[in-house]
């Protein structure tokens, strides 16, 4: 039998050595292509580059308010629709439908449309008092469309708070809605947060969709570098920016499940 | 044992994907030179020795819808370039006056949509020329090569009748004004450069959204070279108006795009030579692109 | 005197399955009732059918004196004096002992944060708890966060508890200092409706032992009488295979 200090280290060199190969051979394969230099040149600019790097950072910060702001009011309105579909008892019927049918609706339409019907349909009604800013429009479409995700997000986790929690809560003489407030909602939100988050990533690139009302966010900045100087690098630095705003997310939702992780199963254990 | 055996596989493996990547030289195969009849040097234009990519046939591209009074259908619509060729049309007639110069019968044309980040994406292209309201710039042309000016361009401004900026005279009377255009357009560069209204430019995927826009009054105006704007208020926005021409400093032009370095663009800049000399693309400009003096330019 | 609780031909179903099969039960104020039986016997269902947890298919249960099974009740009210403690301790996890506490004395009973915490620190102090008190649940022992519930319990000053098996999910050495706990709270009076598998605390602390069989109370009275001389031969049966488990 090996000890198995030397076979973990052997291990560790080979796995180490076939991804230096593994890297290696895919620089050759690429940079030896016919096509490469058009290619570099086309997507890899560097002085194109840049230059973008002047211009676009700035039309980003139109995607960070457009999200910030998008974020804290679906935060708000999916807890709302999924406290809605929990109401219990006939008399709340309507307002429990209404809260399937509105999340059935805006998980399925494309969000593009919606962004289209609204941020060009609502000002053509031509209704006085009806907001004709584009910006407006495409939160608001954002908005109704991941609340629609999020509502579920918070209903799964509302759902896997267990019933004895509850018990306990209305046992004390809480009534529902503090129950709700005091007991429920705050362990559910804390379980389902990797979801939320994950939801709140794909809403940062969504901003993007806000363009096609007009604002020049980053992807359309983007777009208009491309567009005049016949050269897609741009299109890099846009996804370059995007990609270094997801990962302290992602770093952060790792650390939360985590965490989560581990308080739940010192929970378990105390039995 | 069996570990060697797995790093060895990966190996061979990748060795072989190596070869296989080194050995794909494919070049884009050139049109066959046709039989000489006589010794002397052949013309380099003549229309077996284009450089074509398909022998035989010109290969025109342009966008899917292409507008009036670029291209139209019989009715005078948009036309797509999937369904039955049209002449109708400003670019239409110049790219068949093009093709008969280099001695293509109208069958010989062939069309194919090319959207606007197509034209440029690197690889070789499926079309032989591209018709586009391309304008010439110095940084595009480090990617393709440009034809000689097919149409000198004017910017306008058209905004609604009733907007505050429609009776404007001067560019500072613009002011505060939130302008649109769509995307790609050097209109985006003239509002930046040239007007200078002080708000963020709005700018749309299609020129439809920013007629939208303007319908909705979601922009004060909207940027677009004459043409369009004549066919903009003629057609869509009946209750639009041209303020007028935006002056610039160099003339602005529309070129015919090519692949970088393909020799088939001094060709095709002779036959432009001899139809601007022989008053061809005057007479298509009168045909096609009316009323140019009744737009004023904006001081 | 009213009774502290008065139970009359209760009846519950679940789905069509009768449960309960008609319970009258009576408590007086300071008693200590005992409930033993086997599983699936309906004890854990007559609880919470006395807190109003489970609504119940027919009968009356009264409380002091008042119909809590009436339909113009307000719940909520009612159970604010009634303390219930389950055998999953159900502390809520994402709050401190302490917040444990004072969350329904203050939400409930409206009482400001300052008066709340210092009666939860006399209580948790009277049952050994107090260097617990800013800790969360998941850093206590078993035996801890059961007294804990029932310190919970205990901080809405309830007129009536009821006891669900609270000692059930423990491990054997834990369960010692839940009794201390229960016993304490018998001595200074709390009237008490106990289900339990711990006979020999039962025989200990129990005014009455009622014996619960198939949804009906078989057989009720002092602990000496039910467990040294059952009259019913299901109780009789019952008490035999509790000796033979060893646990009597």
């Amino acid at each position: 039998m090996r000890a198995s200090g030397t076979s973990g280290g052997r291990s560790i060199l080979i796995a180490l050595a076939s991804t230096v190969l593994f890297a290696v051979v895919v620089v050759l394969v690429v940079s030896n292509a016919p096509g490469w230099p058009e290619v570099q040149r086309q997507f890899f600019n560097g002085g194109l580059f840049r230059e973008s790097l002047g211009v676009i950072p700035e039309a980003f910060f139109l995607n960070v308010r457009i999200f910030l702001i998008a974020e804290v009011v679906i935060l708000v309105f999916a807890l709302v629709l999924a406290i809605l579909r929990s109401l219990e008892g006939p008399v709340f019927f309507p307002l429990r439908a209404l809260a399937i049918v509105y999340a059935d609706f805006f998980r399925g339409i494309p969000t593009i449309l919606v962004i289209y019907m609204l941020g060009f349909g609502a000002p053509a009604l031509q209704i006085s008092g009806i907001p004709r800013d584009p910006l407006f429009w495409g939160v608001v479409a954002l908005v109704l469309v991941y609340s629609a995700y999020v509502s579920e997000v918070y209903r799964a986790g509302i759902e896997s708070v267990h019933p004895s929690q509850a018990a306990a809560a209305r046992s004390l003489g809480l009534s529902r809605a503090q129950a709700l407030r005091f007991v429920i909602l705050p362990q559910a939100v804390r379980r389902v947060m990797p979801p939320l988050l994950n939801d709140f990533i794909g809403l940062q690139k969504d901003t993007a969709l806000v363009a096609l009302l007009g604002p020049v966010e980053a992807f359309r900045q983007s777009q208009i570098e491309v567009a005049a100087n016949f050269n897609y690098t741009p299109y890099l630095v846009t996804a370059l920016l995007f990609v270094l705003l997801t990962i302290p997310l992602a770093r952060l939702t790792d650390w939360l499940v985590a965490r989560e992780r581990r308080s739940r199963l010192a929970l378990g254990a105390a039995r | 044992m069996r570990k060697l055996h797995v790093l060895a596989l990966t190996l061979v493996t990748l060795v072989a994907l190596t070869a296989a990547a080194c050995g794909g030289d494919e070049e884009p195969e050139d049109a066959a030179p046709a039989t000489q009849a006589t010794v002397a040097e052949p013309d380099p234009c003549a229309k077996d020795q284009l450089n074509l990519v398909t022998p035989g046939q010109l290969t025109i591209g342009t966008d899917n819808p292409a507008f009036p009074p670029w291209f139209q259908d019989a009715e005078g619509a948009p036309w797509d370039p999937t369904t039955e060729p049209t002449k109708q049309g400003y670019e239409a007639a110049v790219a068949y006056a093009v093709a008969a110069e280099l001695g293509f019968s109208d069958g010989e044309v062939a069309w194919t949509v090319v959207p606007f980040d197509n034209a440029f994406r690197p690889g070789p292209k499926d079309f032989d020329f591209d018709i586009n309201q391309v304008s010439y710039t110095e940084e595009r042309d480090g990617a393709v090569d440009f034809s000689d000016s097919y149409y000198d361009v004017q910017q306008a401004i058209v905004t609604l009748k009733n907007s505050e900026y429609a009776n404007a005279t001067t560019l500072t009377e613009f002011d505060g004004a939130k302008l649109g255009v769509p995307v790609g357009t050097t209109s985006f560069d003239v509002i930046e450069s040239t007007i200078q209204p002080g708000e963020d430019p709005a700018v749309f995927n299609t020129l439809n959204d920013a007629v939208n826009a303007l319908k909705n009054r979601q922009v004060d105006g909207i940027v677009v070279d004459l043409p369009t704007s004549f066919f903009i208020t003629a057609v869509q926005v009946p209750k639009g108006k041209i303020v007028g021409q935006v002056p610039s400093e160099t003339q602005e032009y529309f070129g015919l795009v090519f692949e970088e370095g393909n020799s088939l663009r001094d060709c095709v800049n002779e036959a432009l030579a001899a139809l601007r000399e022989n008053g061809t693309l005057d007479q298509i400009e009168q045909e096609w692109i009316t009323d140019k003096a009744n737009a004023p330019v904006l001081g | 005197m009213t009774d502290a609780l008065r139970v009359e031909a209760l009846r519950k179903s679940f789905n069509g399955t009768e449960v309960l099969k008609g319970i009258d039960l009576i408590l007086a104020e300071h008693e200590v009732v005992c409930l033993i039986g086997a599983s699936g016997s309906g004890k854990s269902t007559l609880l919470r059918c006395v807190n109003l947890t489970e609504p119940v298919t027919s009968g009356r249960i009264l409380v002091e004196g008042e119909e809590i099974t009436s339909p113009r009740v307000d719940a909520n009210r009612v159970r604010r004096n009634i303390g219930i403690v389950f055998q999953a301790f159900n502390l809520f996890p994402h709050m401190t002992v302490l917040e444990n506490i004072t969350l329904a004395p203050r939400k409930v009973l409206g009482k400001p944060k300052a008066a709340a915490e210092g009666e939860a620190l006399e209580l948790l102090d009277r049952f050994g708890l107090a260097d617990k008190a800013e800790e969360y649940p998941d850093r206590l022992s078993g035996g801890q966060q059961q007294r804990a519930a029932i310190v919970r319990a205990l901080a809405m000053r309830p007129r009536l508890m009821l006891l669900d098996e609270v000692t059930s999910a423990l491990d054997p050495e834990l369960v010692g200092e839940v009794l201390g706990v229960i016993r304490e709270l018998a001595e200074s009076g709390m009237t008490m409706l106990i289900a339990t598998h711990e006979m020999s605390f039962a025989r200990e602390i129990a005014n009455r032992v009622c014996f619960l069989d198939a949804g009906v109370i078989l057989e009720e009275g002092p602990p000496e009488e039910i467990f040294s001389a059952p009259a019913n031969p299901r109780t009789q049966e019952f008490l035999r295979r509790i000796i033979e488990a060893g646990r009597l």
